[in-house]
This record gives C-alpha cells, sequence and structure tokens, in this order.
C-alpha cells in the first residue's frame, strides 16, 4: 500500500521529539492511552494466561494417559479440599472449565484482538492511535480483574469441592442447584467482567475503522486484517450481550430466588442453553476470524503476491459472521429438539462451508504463482491452513444431525474444535507474532528456533488430538477423567503428543530471551517487497506515536490490486 | 467404586515426563508402553473376560433355574475395542442407515483433505523462491471462484440429502402399541422405569473393579441392574432427569438423548439382536458424570416378559394381580453363572 507518510515520521531518531516522549514506568504500564503499549499488555497478558491454561492441559493428559484416577487426589489437596473420592472428581471437572474459560476468554481473545487488534488495526489503516484510548485502557483492566475473579474461584467452595466444576459451558441445573458454594458465581462474574471489557473493545475498534481511516483508504482498500477485526468486532458487539443476559439469569438464580432456568418454576434449563450458544457459536468465529485476517497478509506477504480475490475474502468473512449467528442449536443436536429445528440447522450448518472453502482456496491461490519465501510466519500460516481444513472438514460432519448423535459431546468434538481452534486459531497467533515481533520489539527471532518450535508444536498437537477422533468414534465422552480399558491405546498417545508439544514451547519462550538479548535489530521491513501495508513504512518498533501527519492512500489503486508493492 | 491411586504424585509425573520426553524423541514405545503398564487385573479385564466369569457366584444356579440372570457380553459387540478407529459396530436399523451415511462422509472428508495437501504440495515445489523467482500478479479469475464456490456447495447439497433422510428416520415415531421404557438420570445413576409393565422402577449403579470383573463385564461400562428391553421390536424410550441434565448414550446403536429435568424427551429405539449394549453419561453432571455407565440388556419378548414378572412388574392384557408395590431388584439374585434363562417368574427378594 502505498503512502506519503514516511518522510513525516517513523525514521526519526530524535528521541526528545514530541512523537517519542514516553510517560514514566508506572504511567506508561498501568494507565495507558497508548494503543501499542496496551496491545504488548494484551499480549503479555494472553501470554501467562496461556501457560496456566495450557499448564492445566498438561494436568489433564497426564491423568488421562492411563485409565484409572491418578493425580487428581493431589491435586483435590493442592487446591485447598479434602482427598476424597468426590473432592478428586470434582478437580477433573474444575480442570476443564478452567482450561476452556481461560484459553477462549483470557488467551485467544485477548492475544488476537487485544494484543495484535490494539497493535495493528490503527498501524494499518493509518490512524495515530485507537478512537477510544481511555476505554481501550479500561477494557484491558476489566479482562485481567475477569481473570483474577476466575483464578479465584479455583480456591473457594464449588459444591463438591473447591473451585467451578461445571465446564465453561456453565450449563443449568448444573450450574444452579447443581453448584453449592461461591465459586460459580466467581466464575460467572469473570465472564461478566470479561465480556464487559470486550464490548468496550469491539465498540472502539468499530469506531475507529469506521471513522479514522487514512485519507484514501476506502473500506475496500483495508488490509484484510482490519477487515477480520471489524467483522470480529461486530460479532462481539451482537453475541456478547445475549451472554451477559443469559449469565446474569443464572446469578439471579443462583442467588435471588428466580427461576429462568428451573423447570420447577416454569423455567426451562434449555432455554439456558439457547441463550448461552446464541453467543457461543459466534465466539468460535470470534477466535478464528482475526486468524483469518493474519494468515491473508502473511500468506501475501511471503508469496510476494496480492491477495487472490481480495472482496471475495472480505465478504467470505462477512457472510461467515453473518450465518454463525443462526447455526447455534448444532451444539443442541442431543437435548430433543424437533426433527424441523434440527433439519434447519443442519442445513444451515453446513452453508458455513462454503465460504469458509472460499477462503482456503483463496490462500492457496494466492500462493500459486507466487514466490514464496517459507520464513517463519509462513511455515505456520501454511500449517494452519491445511490443520484448519482437517477441522473444517469434521465439522462437516458433525454439522450432520443425524450424524451428531453418536458423536456428539464425545471426544470426536474435542478433537474437531482442537483442530479448528488450538491448531487454527494458536498457528496463526504464531504465525502473527512471529511475522510482526520484529516490528513490535525492533529486534529479529531466530528463525532457526521458530522452525523448530513449528514442526515440535505440528507434530505435537497432531499426536495429541488426531487420536482422539478415533476415542470419539469409538463413544468415548467428553470431560471424562477416566475411561474403560479400551480407550487406553489411544488416550496414551494423545498424552504423549503432548510432551511434544510442550518441550516445542519452551522453544518459543527460548526465542523470544534470544531476540531480546543478542537478536539483530530489524530493518521497517525486514520481510521484503511481499509486505505492503503501512505498518511496514514506520521504524521497528514504531514511534510512541506514529502518523502525526495522516499517510495518504494512493487513488491509483483499486480493490483488484490494492495489496501490489508500492513503486519504488 | 474406583480406589484412588496412592499420593505419590510427583514421583509419577517425572516418570511420566520422562518416557513421554523418550517418546517424544523417536522412540516407538507407545503400545509397549501401553501393555508393559497395565496390571495383570487389567489384561486379564481386556483379554478374557469370560475366564473371570467362570469363577463367579456359581450358587446362583441354586436359586431356580427358571430365574433371570445377565447375559454375558459378547466381547467387541455393543462396547468400545481396545485401540478402536472407527464407530462401534451397529445394531440398530438407524445405526446401519447412518453408519453408511458416515462412511461416505469419512471418505468426502478424506479427499478433500488429501486434496489440499495435494495442492500444498504442489505449491510448495512449483513456486517456491527459487523454482520461481519472479511471482505472477494474477490476483483474480472469476471462472475459478465460482467454480470454488459452487462446487463444494454441491458437494454439500449431496451431503443434505441423505442426512436430511437419516434425520426424519430417526424421528419416526414408535407405533402406539409400543413397549415405553423411561430412562431417568440421577446424581450419579440412571433409574430405568416401565409404565407399560406395571410401572416398576430399577436403579442402575455402576459395578466395582472387583464385581465387573467377576462378570466378565468390561469395568466402567457394567452395571448392577442392566435396563432389559425386548429385542426386534420398537421401543417407546424417554428420557428424563431428577437433578442436572445427564445423557442417555449408546454408540453401538447410534442413540444419544438428553435427560433434562423438567422435560420427557421421547425417541424410538430398535435393537436387531439380543445382546449388552454399554453406553456412558455423555452430558457434564458433576462430580461422578464418568461412573454412571448404562447397559442395555436386549432379550428376546419371552425372557423380557419373565424379566418383567421377576422385577413384580406386569405383562399387557395379563392378569392384573401384580403387587402394587415397586420393587427394587437385588443384585444379590443377579449374579452371573446360571446357564439358560426360561419364562418362570422368580420372586423378588427384596
Amino acid at each position: 500500500m502505498a503512502t506519503t507518510a514516511d518522510s513525516f515520521q517513523a525514521h526519526t531518531d530524535d528521541h526528545a521529539h514530541d512523537a517519542d516522549h514516553k510517560p514514566g514506568f508506572f504511567a506508561r504500564w498501568f494507565m495507558s492511552t497508548n494503543h501499542k503499549d496496551i496491545g504488548t499488555l494484551y499480549l503479555i497478558f494472553a501470554i501467562i494466561a496461556g501457560i496456566i491454561g495450557g499448564g492445566i492441559s498438561g494436568i489433564m493428559r497426564m491423568e488421562l494417559a492411563e485409565p484409572g484416577i491418578q493425580y487428581l487426589q493431589w491435586w483435590a489437596e493442592f487446591m485447598g479440599g479434602t482427598p476424597d473420592f468426590d473432592t478428586s472428581l470434582h478437580m477433573w471437572n474444575v480442570f476443564i472449565t478452567a482450561h476452556g474459560l481461560i484459553m477462549v476468554f483470557f488467551m485467544v481473545m485477548p492475544a488476537m484482538i487485544g494484543g495484535f487488534g490494539n497493535w495493528f488495526v490503527p498501524l494499518m489503516i493509518g490512524a495515530p492511535d485507537m478512537a477510544f484510548p481511555r476505554m481501550n485502557n479500561v477494557s484491558f483492566w476489566l479482562t485481567v480483574a475477569g481473570f483474577v475473579s476466575l483464578l479465584f474461584s479455583l480456591f473457594v467452595p464449588g459444591g463438591t469441592g473447591p473451585g467451578a466444576g461445571v465446564g465453561w459451558t456453565v450449563y443449568a441445573p448444573l450450574s444452579t442447584t447443581g453448584s453449592t458454594g461461591p465459586a460459580v458465581d466467581f466464575a460467572i462474574f469473570s465472564l461478566h467482567l470479561a465480556g464487559a471489557g470486550s464490548i468496550l473493545g469491539a465498540t472502539n475498534f468499530i469506531t475507529t475503522i469506521f471513522n479514522m481511516r487514512a485519507p484514501g483508504m476506502t473500506l475496500h482498500k483495508m488490509p484484510l486484517f482490519v477487515w477480520s477485526v471489524l467483522v470480529t468486532a461486530f460479532l462481539l458487539l451482537l453475541a456478547l450481550p445475549v451472554l451477559a443476559a443469559a449469565i446474569t439469569m443464572l446469578i439471579t438464580d443462583r442467588n435471588f430466588g428466580t427461576t429462568f432456568f428451573d423447570p420447577a418454576g416454569g423455567g426451562d434449563p434449555i432455554l439456558y442453553q439457547h441463550l448461552f450458544w446464541f453467543f457461543g457459536h459466534p465466539e468460535v468465529y470470534i477466535m478464528i476470524l482475526p486468524g483469518f485476517g493474519m494468515i491473508s497478509q502473511i500468506v501475501s506477504t511471503f508469496s510476494r503476491k496480492p491477495v487472490f480475490g481480495y472482496l471475495g475474502m472480505a465478504y467470505a468473512m462477512v457472510a461467515i459472521g453473518v450465518v454463525g449467528f443462526v447455526v447455534w442449536a448444532h451444539h443442541m443436536y442431543t437435548v430433543g429438539l424437533d426433527v424441523n429445528t434440527k433439519m434447519y440447522f443442519t442445513a444451515a450448518t453446513m452453508v458455513i462451508a462454503v465460504p469458509t472453502g472460499v477462503k482456503i482456496f483463496s490462500w492457496i491461490a494466492t500462493m500459486w504463482g507466487g514466490s514464496i519465501e517459507f520464513k517463519s510466519p509462513m511455515v505456520w500460516a501454511i500449517g494452519m491452513i491445511f490443520l484448519f481444513t482437517v477441522g473444517g472438514v469434521t465439522g462437516v460432519y458433525l454439522a450432520n444431525g443425524g450424524i451428531d448423535d453418536v458423536v456428539h459431546d464425545t471426544y470426536f468434538v474435542v478433537a474437531h474444535f482442537h483442530y479448528v481452534l488450538s491448531m487454527g486459531a494458536v498457528f496463526s497467533m504464531f504465525a502473527g507474532f512471529y511475522y510482526w515481533f520484529p516490528k513490535m520489539s525492533g529486534r529479529m527471532h531466530s528463525e532457526l528456533l521458530s522452525h523448530l518450535h513449528f514442526w515440535g508444536f505440528f507434530i505435537g498437537v497432531n499426536v495429541i488430538f488426531f487420536p482422539q477422533h478415533f476415542l470419539g468414534l469409538q463413544g468415548m465422552p467428553r470431560r471424562y477423567p477416566d475411561y474403560a480399558e479400551a480407550y487406553a491405546y489411544w488416550n496414551e498417545i494423545s498424552s504423549f503428543g503432548y510432551t511434544i508439544m510442550a518441550l516445542s514451547m519452551i522453544l518459543f519462550f527460548v526465542n523470544i530471551v534470544y531476540a531480546f538479548v543478542a537478536g539483530k535489530k530489524a530493518a521497517d521491513n525486514p520481510w521484503g517487497e511481499g509486505a505492503t501495508t503501512l505498518e511496514w513504512t514506520l521504524s521497528s518498533p514504531p514511534p510512541f506515536h506514529q502518523f502525526e501527519t495522516l499517510p495518504v492512500i494512493e487513488d491509483h489503486h483499486t480493490a483488484d490490486d490494492h495489496m501490489s508493492p508500492k513503486p519504488a | 467404586m474406583k480406589i484412588l491411586g496412592s499420593l505419590n504424585g510427583f514421583h509419577r509425573i517425572a516418570t511420566s515426563l520422562a518416557m513421554a520426553a523418550m517418546l517424544a524423541l523417536g522412540a516407538q514405545g507407545a503400545s509397549a508402553q501401553d501393555a508393559a503398564g497395565a496390571t495383570p487385573a487389567e489384561q486379564l479385564e481386556t483379554t478374557d473376560p469370560a475366564a473371570a466369569a467362570d469363577v463367579a457366584d456359581p450358587d446362583a444356579v441354586a436359586e431356580g433355574s427358571g430365574a433371570y440372570v445377565p447375559m454375558k457380553p459378547t466381547e467387541g459387540k455393543g462396547m468400545p475395542v481396545a485401540a478402536g478407529i472407527d464407530v462401534q459396530q451397529q445394531f440398530s436399523p438407524i445405526g446401519h442407515q447412518a453408519n453408511s451415511l458416515h462412511i461416505v462422509l469419512v471418505w468426502v472428508m478424506a479427499i478433500i483433505s488429501l486434496f489440499v495437501l495435494a495442492l500444498f504440495v504442489w505449491v510448495i515445489l512449483k513456486y517456491n523462491k527459487r523454482a520461481n523467482p519472479v511471482p505472477s500478479k494474477t490476483s483474480h479469475n472469476t471462472l475459478i471462484e465460482v467454480i470454488w464456490t459452487v462446487v463444494p456447495a454441491l458437494i454439500l447439497l449431496a451431503i443434505a440429502v441423505p442426512s436430511i433422510g437419516l434425520l426424519s428416520a430417526q424421528y419416526k415415531s414408535p407405533p402406539k402399541d409400543a413397549i415405553t421404557v423411561k430412562a431417568i438420570g440421577y446424581q450419579w445413576y440412571w433409574g430405568y422405569a416401565y409404565p407399560d409393565n406395571g410401572d416398576f422402577e430399577i436403579v442402575s449403579n455402576m459395578l466395582t473393579r472387583e464385581e465387573a470383573e467377576a462378570r466378565g463385564e468390561p469395568f466402567q461400562l457394567a452395571v448392577d441392574n442392566r435396563m432389559v428391553v425386548p429385542v426386534g421390536v420398537p421401543i417407546r424410550f424417554q428420557t428424563t432427569a431428577a437433578d442436572v441434565i445427564h445423557s442417555f448414550a449408546v454408540p453401538s446403536l447410534w442413540f444419544k438423548l438428553d435427560a433434562v429435568p423438567g422435560r420427557l424427551n421421547e425417541k424410538l429405539l430398535m435393537i436387531e439382536e439380543p445382546g449388552v449394549y454399554y453406553g456412558q453419561c455423555s452430558e457434564l453432571c458433576g462430580a461422578r458424570h464418568g461412573y454412571m455407565p448404562i447397559a442395555i440388556e436386549a432379550l428376546p419378548m419371552d425372557q423380557y416378559n419373565a424379566w418383567v414378572l421377576a422385577q413384580g412388574g406386569t405383562i399387557a392384557g395379563a392378569d392384573e394381580a401384580a403387587p402394587s408395590t415397586v420393587p427394587l431388584q437385588d443384585p444379590e439374585s443377579s449374579a452371573p453363572g446360571a446357564a439358560g434363562a426360561g419364562a418362570a417368574p422368580a420372586a423378588p427378594t427384596a
């Protein structure tokens, strides 16, 4: 994307210049109004949450490595409970709940939207900052408060033991009459806080993208990452209030004698599921759409080609967002839906495969004819596209309401959603991280370490999750701490896969340390002529305040060649 | 109930991690470790359940030759098989219909995934920087965009037709004279009520490892009192729950229906062959969610009737002289070992 902005900033070495005047440490990091600093805070937060959430999955895979209960008793005592049988099993439910909530609300969402969104939406549209910088700060600290509330819930009574053992879906009546003690209230409150933070963030992104684009940057010239964040922000804005309503009703059912979800008072437990999944299905697109955007930027950059079918790519995301709102009951195929309802949701769910297919094929077409360089972001992007395809086709399988009866709530579903999230979303986050790390930090990471990280992670997650398809087809239900002997074989392999994945994560952290200690200084644009979006016209790291004079997007670009390299 | 492992957690964590690390480095010991890790009792359980059953309580024979005795499960039928990779063998008409579609879908999934993989391999070999130093500037091609929109849509349409057909078959109503069986989910066991047979209810709890081994049944799937149903006839099967949501799932019958408090779900269930079919609760229902298995025993109608009478129930059309109380089945009287099963009622000992 061409710009005339270069001469105005970005190359200044004058640290006394106003653009680079930074507040003191406390003011800068605790009262921040700078989108890049807030983005950094979100990324650090997401990494910490990811370590905790990923560590919990390690506890779970360790327990599942062989039949029987091996470690839960120890954990029950460690978490302040009694080491009896029910408390130990309750700890399992606490772990699956915490793993799900942490990964969804405190790892993927903060990293994708809060981290990369905050950092790069203003840079890519040529804006000096977000539209509401103070609200941006409120969003972040609400998310932190939500995380604290969730962690606190682990140490207070939750019925059969400490912590909320209700699953990330918090289904009533298990979450109402089924769980006494304040743990579930704290978990719900955590969702309220994180949800409020996300709604504020969403309004901020929508306002920023609609009003603060640089002169000449029409909607149809926006980079696809910005498109993806725009669609995601609308999904957040429309879906999260429904979650807030549903969990508020849970709170009042639990504490104030209402019976929204209690059949004894005329309520309906299935109503909660409809409300939850009306939020919950758009939520899964909230988690993957920014990843789609990042993959588009990365594939284009390293193929040194403009994105193939730009308009198709942008509107495929819009279509996924719209259709994503009318497919929620495919999460509820076994609750006793009417046959016509089930037929509708089967058909509607399958429709989503069409725009998703458009994206997959357009990425491959972007690579087709390109001059591909296999730098670290690109290998992660290629890994993401292929593994997301695998998760996508199992999604089409699960979309069939009649077929779903045998695999619903089994490990097949676990495998499916980890292929689209643990591989789809997480691979795109690592791709984005390696893509933008030099820009954010000003240092180059090690290509060798990031490639090794990729291969370890790629092999690890496939060994973890591919056998879970088999477990699910054989009938092993989800959320089980223990299983019949017949399921032992694949569970053990799955647990070994976790170790491979965990070892590869060490390389990720070593790589970050390496970059800061010994990494080469990053050029403004370390990725070459394929990297054409505005952030690459700035210094690495960018000045504290950028685009004080707005860049102008030249007119001769059309939607078709909006990604073509800027004229030398 | 299951005995918990020792508190010696750190040692086992360390051992497990070390073994996993070795495997990560390429040792192919996954299956070897699997076998080595199993205790002798566990191996007995999976390899030779019949042998274990033979040592079971022989007293049952003495209780009367006509008494109901729980059927011995057939290894691999109605239960998961070790290291299995596909759905369990199906024993219901819906299961067969769904399984045909399942096979088609697995092929569709495999072909699409391999097609995308092949495209990647091609692109990576042909369009890397060395092979193709000058990138093309192509950024759109209407024809190919239309093709990759329309062709997937047609594939989905081709899937949707049999899929919708399967759904309508699954929602066929049971005939009016079908026997009604109602499963009630409790924390954490199942109750089975027979409203057409005098409305008695039996309670079904998981067997301990020792009991399951003694009966030659898979631990964590075996229960003390099974849900007994007639084979080969449509059953009006209903689910509900008393406390939280549970889900009644039997993989070998392609059957799963949530048990929701305050709601009565109903579905037609038909089992083609006599046998024992295991399943597990499939909706998170609290601490012992993993320990409330399901076992269905399908019997010919005359043996089913005998079982009903043995429970103190009544047979439709027969003299209404059944006891008015609702006796629970006595686990002691249902121990395996006796051969054959007749139609003669046995007085409940409870």
